[in-house]
């Protein structure tokens, strides 16, 4: 009887824990869940290259095979002495289009320019925070409050992490050598030449 | 019987340790969510959609945020008894419970009503409903409308998202233009797009003399009122402040090199932060431009970035970058004269 008696108590204890959560707090001590600065960093790099952030921050050039990332300047985004010139004109097939460094986008939004992610004060990400940077790809909009982040920026799904992973790629980005390069503002439509 | 009375007593205490470790799930009297409809937020009186509860107090910032020339009506309930705690100026913290409602109408059609509802200790809730034609009911617009009304000849009045609330109100969503600046009573009688304030609005006298802001000694023994040594300068920094100083207020949270327009900073030193915008440089570039573009240019104001930018309309420029699809005429002549005639003077 005293078994079966402890069981019940301990059958309904732990539903009791299942059903409120609390035995997913219990089961961690505090403080176990918030990684190092270096696992952040770690982390972030793990992420921005699992999820293409190079295909489009780093400038693209001519290799042996083919176009390959420019990684001396990794993650700077479309190059100042880029000058684009006007976009070739798009037809019903053919919306949109890339500039040679994979760095410049024309479509109906205009002509975008990938920003300069490395933390330069002056031109890349130096003067933000990890909270603009996660309030700016949840909300679409430049350091969170401003202009809307243009295509192809695929904030839609970056901004399905959790906030733990986007603190980790801004770790990453901020741990990476600054690189001074001021990318253009965008061009609306009805600015394009 | 007792092995079942052993464990419903364990359980029992089981359940008061939790209920003692999560103390705010109980304390909390607001939904997890706003509801679908407007009128389950508590605005009117029930079983209507044009009356007012008694509860909820009209007011009306000194320096309206400009929203295409909307009439704008704005509410708000504080629960009976709760107090305001401002004792940060520049962040009043509001009871749980409290709400906010702002309601907006084009051409005298109710179009939509944003709401703001403190549910918890840990931020509020906002999101906006849409209204029906014929001004019977309005539901919540989660994903926003783009496109809602046509304002003037093809220019649509766009309701916002969640997310566009945030970009605004932040991540808390926390309430703007209830302030000692906007809510004092040295109104501003030259205030740009300034509205009547009637004899039921609050203000911070009523506020004091109501016992709703805490503590006593953070109320100001003088009406908020901007620090500016001529009328102008006093209206332009105000429209400043309404319109751009959600986000440029020097909290850190965005790179612009833009001086502070929070309230709180205009009534510490107005006319410091005008002489600072002369010749203040930005990152923003003007199109066709690749230098930067000064805040207020003094040898060429109209190339001012402040003024290209109120003037823009495009996406990528135009400022406040959301909220506004027509610019505003009249802040913008109202701008273009005092630099011209106040800020440009000899000695400044």
């Amino acid at each position: 009887m005293q078994i079966r008696t402890t069981r019940t108590f301990l059958g309904a204890a732990a539903f009791i824990l299942v059903s409120t959560g609390l035995g997913r707090a219990v089961s961690s001590s505090p403080g176990t869940d918030t990684p190092t600065a270096a696992e952040r960093v770690q982390r972030g790099g793990y992420l921005v290259g699992a999820m293409g952030c190079h295909d489009c921050h780093t400038p693209w050039k001519p290799g042996p095979q083919g176009p390959e990332p420019d990684m001396s300047r990794a993650l700077s985004g479309h190059p100042a002495d880029f000058v684009v010139p006007a976009p070739p004109r798009p037809s019903d097939a053919w919306t949109w289009s890339g500039a040679a460094t994979n760095t410049a986008f024309a479509g109906p939004w205009g002509v975008s320019f990938t920003a300069n992610l490395t933390p330069d004060v002056e031109t890349g990400l130096g003067r933000w925070t990890a909270d603009t940077f996660i309030a700016a790809l949840r909300t679409g909009r430049h350091e969170g409050k401003g202009r809307p982040i243009l295509p192809p920026m695929p904030y839609k799904m970056i901004r399905t992490l959790t906030d733990e992973d986007l603190r980790s790629i801004f770790a990453y980005l901020q741990s990476l050598p600054p690189i001074r390069n001021r990318v253009p503002t965008p061009v609306d439509p009805e600015d394009q030449k | 019987m007792t092995c079942q009375r052993t464990t419903l007593a364990c359980a029992a205490l089981l359940l008061m340790a939790i209920h003692r470790q999560q103390p705010h799930l109980a304390a909390s009297p607001g939904p997890a969510a706003l509801p679908v409809q407007l009128a389950d937020t508590g605005l009117f009186v029930s079983g209507t959609t044009d009356v007012v509860a008694a509860a909820n107090r009209p007011f009306s910032p000194q320096y309206p945020l400009w929203t295409d020339g909307a009439t704008k009506r704005r509410w708000v309930y504080i629960p009976q008894g709760a107090t305001i705690d401002a004792g940060n100026p520049r962040r009043w913290e509001f009871p749980v419970g409290t709400r906010f409602w702002k309601e907006f109408s084009f051409a005298g059609r109710r179009v939509e009503t944003r709401v703001l509802w403190k549910a918890s200790e840990s931020g509020w809730l906002a999101g906006s409903y849409v209204w029906n034609q014929d001004g019977s009911d309005a539901v919540l617009a989660s994903d926003g409308i783009t496109g809602a009304v046509e304002i003037i000849p093809g220019r649509q009045h766009n309701i916002p998202s969640g997310a566009d609330c945030a970009a605004c109100h932040g991540t808390t969503r926390a309430p703007l233009g209830f302030n000692p600046l906007q809510l004092s009573d040295d109104r501003d009688p030259n205030a740009i797009h300034g509205e009547p304030l009637t004899k039921e609005m609050m203000t911070v006298r009523t506020l004091v003399d109501e016992g709703v802001l805490t503590p006593a000694t953070a109320i100001p023994q003088t009406p908020a009122r901007i620090s500016a040594r001529d009328p102008q300068t006093r209206t332009i920094l105000g429209y400043l402040s309404g319109n751009c100083g959600a986000c440029h207020n020097g909290d850190g949270q965005i790179s612009a090199q833009v001086p502070s327009f929070a309230s709180a900073d205009l009534m510490d030193d107005g006319d410091g932060i005008a002489r600072r915008m002369m010749g203040q440089p930005t990152r923003w570039q003007a199109p066709g431009r690749t230098d930067g573009t000064m805040l207020i240019d003094p040898s060429s104001p109209d190339q001012s970035a402040l003024l290209l930018r109120m003037r823009s309309r495009k996406p990528s420029s135009q400022m406040p970058p959301l909220g506004t699809v027509v610019q505003d005429q009249q802040a913008i002549t109202a701008i273009g004269q005092w630099i011209s005639e106040v800020v440009r003077q000899p000695g400044d």
